[in-house]
């Protein structure tokens, strides 16, 4: 059972006082988008096994939603960052860089 | 106000700590710039508090001051002085972004006292009550067994347990049986 | 026979007798036995039978890695089955009984399986039971159900309690031996928060049986030394009977402390789950002697080496008169010598090693003891019990040289680590060929959030060592735990450990070597499944070449020991099968729990009145004193009903709409979700929520609204009512507070962080009670206060605050019934002081409350859609015929652009209508229109399906909704909706408004 230290309050929570609220970093689409971005946004999802960034959700605890980046196998958390953020912080990407050299996910590398 | 009463109105239990529901107590939730003049100046108003850093709760001579979130606070009044308070702080913040709502009645809350009690709240909450990790003048939002509750430490190292009103009944219940004799944990 | 010698027994307390039964048969032993050592004390070797042959068996071991002296414990309440002797402490009244046998442990007749044994190899059940289909409901079925499982399932409540506890430490230790004590002092110096525990009641591990000398002193004292010392210490916490059960992600682990388990009459919980979260783990876990692969090693009295010894010298029991040991390692001497020293004969050790052992050999040797070198057993002679053996020379085919009469045989093939702490979270193995075992690989623990190891081993846990060692890698690893916790020094030097120097080992798979199938046919891997070397043999030869399928094909390792001593023994057997080095085999996956835990202790308090969390609202105890039958909406109770005496749940719910209708009833609303949201941006925000425009709504009015999800699928619907210029009190549905004010913050951190709005779940602040029916307004108007509720003063989807009698109130003029009705709210702590008095006002109205069904009807009566019975998360606000309340003028909202994908936008998708049954009767829930011909799974076509329908009892007929492939478009049309029968009934496709068409009874 995992642990992610909250972003806005700081609590190391276990996860059942979290609850997880899928990818991060999606770029809405909304009336007038072309058929394939609206779908790409609406259904298409990153299943690695490997480094992946995840919303979470301090449901039991602050109520704040933040972002995750982890390893899906090891799961090791590199960072957990702002929801209102459009990309990784550079110091977590670095951190992802040390123990994958050369990973990517999506735009992100 | 003479027909308002708490969830439990007044229900206690005595196990190796002892368990009592405090009766209605003023709440209010307090949402805006925490880092703003405008909020701290509204908070000392209502409170005579200074504003809470993270996960502390302040006593002023009007009330307490709980933080809550990055942009909410939670405020503590006797029962009786609530809308007052509620007016001093919707005054205080008129032309500021931010919300002040009654909740008062929408809670629960307990005291969980004695020796021992921490392994009361131990037994419940995924949180380290360990001396050097929780004591008087810390809050910590997180769930007792199935549902979300907020717990903080008093001066006299007593705790309060707040929970919804609607699981006021199942939140007594879990601090009972947890503080039944016999169920002694001596750890904390 | 087995027997209490006079003296001896480090743990018992011979002055305190204890009696208890087995299979009804009174026994007594001392305060400080186990169950196990009180049976052999009373000479009950025999324990029980094994669960696929039925045949006797006797314990083997003496801790947590026994796998056949498992017991039922209790009665009633207190009943439980597959419990270890081995690891039952005894205590006064304690009862058991025998296991897997019928009519007695005895006479056993599913023995019979036992001769059929050549019938019932590997993978039998599999090749039976395939064919034909018939067989297996008539014959195969009923013999499987009467002969399967362990043990007996309890039949009456848990009488105990039981209950979780969270901790935190830097350090946890698992395993009180000397490892363990050695590791938790050295991180406690280092001062690091230290937790050791120890599954047993007793500190030290084997250290004590064994012998040897710390620091120059006997290894006991510096048991009680080191003990007492963390006992003193503030930052180490120190709890026996607490078995380290599983570690998982992120330094979890599970402590399961068995409290009153030894002492059933005490207080409190029975066992208690520490759900630990640990910086560091150190697993002193220990090591496991492994039996010896000999034709006949499942006769009662055939027992591993240092198990014998552990009762000579723990419990002063002897296992037997006469012990002959068998052996490939030192070890196995110590019992060969601790045994002559107790006064009993061990008539030779057998050692299969070409050189024998080293001074372990010559001190046995010195005593007397006859010593056989490159020799094994060929087969132990028995049957219930061993009556000798007849030994061979190790490197043959298994010609007896000779028979030795004995009624014990101690074998040893070596000791494996106890891995499975360091495995359960991806610690990897290597292989050790000079202890022939799998050991801890320290390069590969496992990793924890930070990508750093978090678990480490100590002692023999790391792979069986000499008492210098042990306590050398114990403390080093204690240090090394608390540095990685950053508590750095403090710790002293590790302690000097002095013990005998043994010989190496040598690994033995098979006894003899040469040993044909005869042989291996009766020789055991897994006494608990009854796996013997033929049958992995079997497996390999038929193609099982993953050791993770021998397993499940064979059952080697499974059940409740988990393969603790077989597991090494099959590996090594399916190996020389598979003519491949055993690394390359592998292991099969250890997952927690080490040993099996209760039930009870993984449900912790939830039981009883804390089962799971009952919602109420304030006037709850009205409902429950007025026998209101209820229906769970989430975890609200809600009243469905109100019954009166001889009246059926229909009469009452016909009564409850006829009251409303005609006059006046009353509704708890309190559950309906209230959320206020504020802000200069609230209506902007709105707009994006609600399909409809929420920002034109004027302070002071109501609007009803409907949320989507971005797949366009109706979520919740609502009244929101617009308080001030920038705030807004949205209604969600019961179900729905939570998860729409989640989704609400959702929205507002996530995606739009720049609009300038708060939201605050206010749902509990109120009781919210709806006034219904033509009368609502004289009972308000009866109850006095300021607030003006006449027509004019409170139009229809209008709010206001105020007066009502002596309450505060805030009244909404919505109404989800047609009727005149006026939901009022009221501060909830004196929600049930307004309920009475309503109910008081009311008196000379007949007022009586209706509950959720009667809600239900009269809204079906309307036409209004429910949320959940309407909706099923795959419908569209179009489908509903709510274009109304889509609004045109909106550049975006959630939801609507997928409501322009093609799919949503056809023709074809079922729509909303009304149906009345041609014979008036009640469509049954559930039921689908039936169409014409059928699909490709030939299941006959539909063309829709009915979403809500009842008995109206305002129009004295069944009417429904539902949706109708073509929706309004089919006005008129018969269609026919199946029944469970298999008949469909006839219905009419209608208006679904049923009741007061124009509106005009809700708007007076």
């Amino acid at each position: 059972m995992l642990t992610l230290q909250c972003p806005y309050c700081g609590v190391h929570a276990e996860e059942t006082e979290l609850h997880a609220e899928g990818e991060a970093h999606l770029k809405r689409f909304g009336p007038g988008s072309a058929d394939e971005d609206f779908e790409g946004y609406l259904f298409m999802r990153e299943n690695p096994k490997g480094v992946h960034f995840e919303r979470w959700r301090h449901s039991n605890g602050c109520g704040k939603f933040f972002l995750a980046a982890r390893c899906t196998m090891t799961l090791q958390v590199f960072g957990t960052y702002s929801a209102q953020t459009l990309e990784p912080p550079q110091d977590i990407k670095d951190k992802i860089t040390a123990t994958y050299p050369g990973w990517s996910w999506r735009e992100f590398s | 106000m003479s027909k308002a009463v708490s969830a439990l109105q007044g229900a206690s239990f005595e196990g190796f700590a002892k368990v009592e529901e405090t009766g209605l107590r003023g709440m209010i939730t307090l949402r805006g710039d925490l880092a703003s003049a405008e909020m701290a100046a509204a908070v000392k108003a209502a409170t005579g508090a200074d504003m809470p850093a993270l996960r502390k709760v302040v006593t002023g001579d009007k009330g307490a001051v709980a933080w809550m979130s990055p942009d909410e606070l939670l405020v503590v009044v006797d029962y009786a002085t609530v809308n007052n308070t509620v007016a001093v702080l919707t005054e205080a913040l008129s032309g500021v972004h931010a919300l002040v709502a009654n909740v008062s009645d929408a809670r629960a809350v307990y005291r969980v006292s004695g020796e021992h009690s921490p392994d009361v709240l131990a037994k419940l909450a995924p949180v380290d009550f360990g001396k050097d990790a929780f004591g008087a003048g810390d809050i910590r939002r997180s769930r007792f067994a199935q549902v979300p509750a907020a717990v903080w430490g008093n001066a006299d190292g007593s705790f309060e347990v707040i929970c919804f009103r609607s699981v006021a009944q199942y939140v007594f219940d879990l601090l009972k049986v947890s503080a039944e004799k016999g169920g002694e944990v001596g750890f904390h | 026979m087995s027997t209490r010698l006079s003296t001896g027994g480090r743990l018992l307390n011979r002055s305190k007798q204890v009696k208890f039964t087995f299979n009804g048969k009174q026994m007594t032993g001392y305060a400080g036995d186990t169950l196990a050592s009180a049976l052999l004390a009373n000479d009950q070797m025999l324990m029980g039978r094994s669960f696929k042959y039925h045949r006797p068996r006797g314990v083997v071991a003496s801790g947590a890695e026994e796998p056949n002296a498992l017991v039922n414990l209790g009665q009633g309440g207190k009943f439980e089955p597959n419990q270890r002797a081995t690891t039952t402490e005894l205590f006064d009244g304690l009862s058991a009984t025998s296991q897997n046998h019928w009519p007695s442990l005895e006479m056993d007749i599913g023995v019979v399986n036992n001769y059929a044994a050549r019938f019932l190899p590997a993978g039998f059940y599999y090749k039976t039971f395939m064919a034909p289909a018939a067989a297996w409901k008539h014959v195969f079925e009923p013999i499987v159900r009467q002969s399967a499982g362990l043990g007996k399932a309890p039949k009456d409540r848990d009488a105990d309690r039981y209950e979780h506890f969270y901790a935190f430490f830097d350090v946890v230790v698992v395993g009180g031996g000397i490892a363990g004590l050695q590791a938790a002092k050295a991180a406690a110096d280092s001062g690091a928060k230290v937790l050791l525990m120890e599954q047993t009641a007793h500190w030290g591990g084997r250290a004590a049986v064994d012998g040897g000398t710390v620091d120059g002193r006997d290894v006991a004292d510096y048991i009680d030394a080191t003990v007492a010392a963390l006992e003193a210490m503030d930052n180490v916490t120190l709890r026996n009977r607490m078995m380290g059960a599983g570690v998982y992600d992120h330094g979890y682990v599970l402590g399961y402390e068995r409290l009153t388990d030894h002492a059933p009459l005490t207080d409190g919980p029975r066992h208690r789950l520490w759900r630990i979260r640990a910086k560091q783990i150190v697993t002193a876990t220990g090591a496991i002697e492994r039996p010896l692969s000999f034709a006949g090693n499942d006769i009662p009295g055939v027992m591993l080496a240092s198990a014998l010894r552990d009762y000579v010298v723990n419990f002063g029991v002897s296992s037997g008169d006469r012990t002959v040991v068998v052996t490939n390692n030192d070890d196995a001497y110590r019992t060969a010598i601790a045994l002559k020293k107790a006064g009993l004969d061990v008539p030779a050790v057998i050692d299969a090693r070409p050189l024998g052992g080293g001074k372990l050999m010559d001190e046995a040797k010195a005593l007397g003891i006859r010593v056989e070198i490159g020799k094994g057993i060929a087969k132990v002679q028995g049957g219930k019990r061993v009556v000798g053996v007849a030994i061979c020379t190790q490197e043959g085919e298994g010609a007896a040289l000779e028979e030795i009469s004995c009624d014990a045989v101690a074998m040893s093939g070596g000791w494996s680590p106890v891995v499975h702490l360091w495995s359960h979270c991806g610690g990897k193995l290597i292989w050790d060929e000079t202890q022939a075992h799998f050991r801890p690989d320290a390069d590969r623990a496992p990793t924890s959030h930070d990508g750093k190891p978090f678990v480490a081993t100590a002692g023999s846990a790391s792979g069986p060592l000499g008492l210098a060692e042990i306590l050398e890698n114990a403390h080093a690893a204690g240090v090394a735990a608390a540095a990685a916790t950053g508590f750095d020094g403090g710790a002293a030097e590790a302690p000097k450990g002095e013990t005998t120097a043994e010989a190496a080992m040598q690994a033995v798979w098979l006894m003899p070597q040469g040993a044909g199938p005869k042989l291996r046919m009766k020789a055991w891997l897994d006494y608990q499944n009854d796996v013997k070397v033929s049958d992995v043999r079997l497996a390999a030869q038929e193609g099982y070449e993953s050791v993770e399928h021998t397993k499940r094909y064979t059952t080697l390792g499974m059940a409740t020991d988990q393969g603790k001593l077989s597991n090494i023994n099959g590996l090594a057997v399916l190996s020389d099968a598979l003519n491949q080095p055993i690394p390359a085999t592998g292991t099969t996956t250890f997952r927690p729990p080490y040993t099996p835990i209760s039930m009870g202790a993984i449900a912790g308090e939830a039981r009883d009145e804390v089962f799971q969390p009952i919602r109420r609202t304030t006037i709850h105890d009205w409902h429950e004193a007025n026998e209101a039958f209820f229906e769970p909406v989430g975890h609200w109770r809600r009243p469905y009903c109100f019954p009166r005496k001889g009246e059926t749940h229909a009469d009452a719910v016909t009564r409850e709409i006829r009251q409303t209708r005609d006059s006046v009833g009353l509704l708890d609303a309190s559950t309906l979700g209230k959320i206020i949201v504020k802000g200069p941006d609230a209506g902007k925000f709105l707009d994006m929520l609600y399909t409809n425009m929420m920002s034109t709504l004027k302070p002071g009015k109501c609007r009803y609204g409907l949320m989507c999800n971005e797949n366009g699928f109706l979520i919740d619907d609502g009244v929101v009512a617009r308080i001030d210029e920038d705030t807004y009190l949205c209604h969600t549905t019961t179900g729905g507070a939570e998860r729409i004010h989640g989704w609400m913050e959702d929205w507002l951190q996530c995606e739009w962080w720049d609009m300038k709005v708060f939201t605050a779940n206010v749902t509990e602040q109120y009781a919210q009670i709806a006034v219904v029916g033509p009368n609502a307004r004289k009972v308000i108007e009866k109850l006095g206060g300021d607030m003006d509720v006449s027509k004019e003063g409170l139009a229809f989807m209008e709010w206001k605050d105020g007066k009502i009698g002596e309450f505060d109130a805030r009244a909404y003029r919505i109404s989800f019934s047609g009727e005149l009705s006026y939901e009022i709210a009221v501060p909830a702590s004196q929600g049930r002081a307004f309920w009475d008095a309503l109910l008081e006002a009311g008196k000379e109205f007949n007022i009586m409350p209706y509950g959720t069904e009667a809600l239900h009807v009269m809204r079906a009566e309307k036409g209004f859609i429910m949320i959940g019975d309407e909706t099923d998360g795959t419908v569209i606000p179009q489908d509903l015929n709510m274009q109304w309340a889509i609004s045109k003028k909106k550049e975006d909202f959630l939801g609507k652009r997928a409501q322009t994908r093609d799919h949503m936008a056809s023709e074809d998708r079922w729509k909303l209508a009304g149906f009345e049954t041609v014979d008036g009767s009640v469509i049954p829930d559930g039921a689908y229109i039936v169409g014409t011909g059928t699909n490709a799974n030939n299941q006959r076509n539909v063309q829709g399906r009915v979403t809500s329908t009842y008995y109206s009892p305002t129009l004295d007929r069944g009417i429904a909704m539902g949706l109708i492939h073509g929706g309004m478009k089919r006005l008129g049309d018969v269609v026919e909706f199946n029944k469970v029968d298999g008949t469909t009934v006839q219905a009419k496709v209608v208006d679904p408004v049923f009741y007061d068409k124009d509106g005009e009874k809700q708007n007076v």
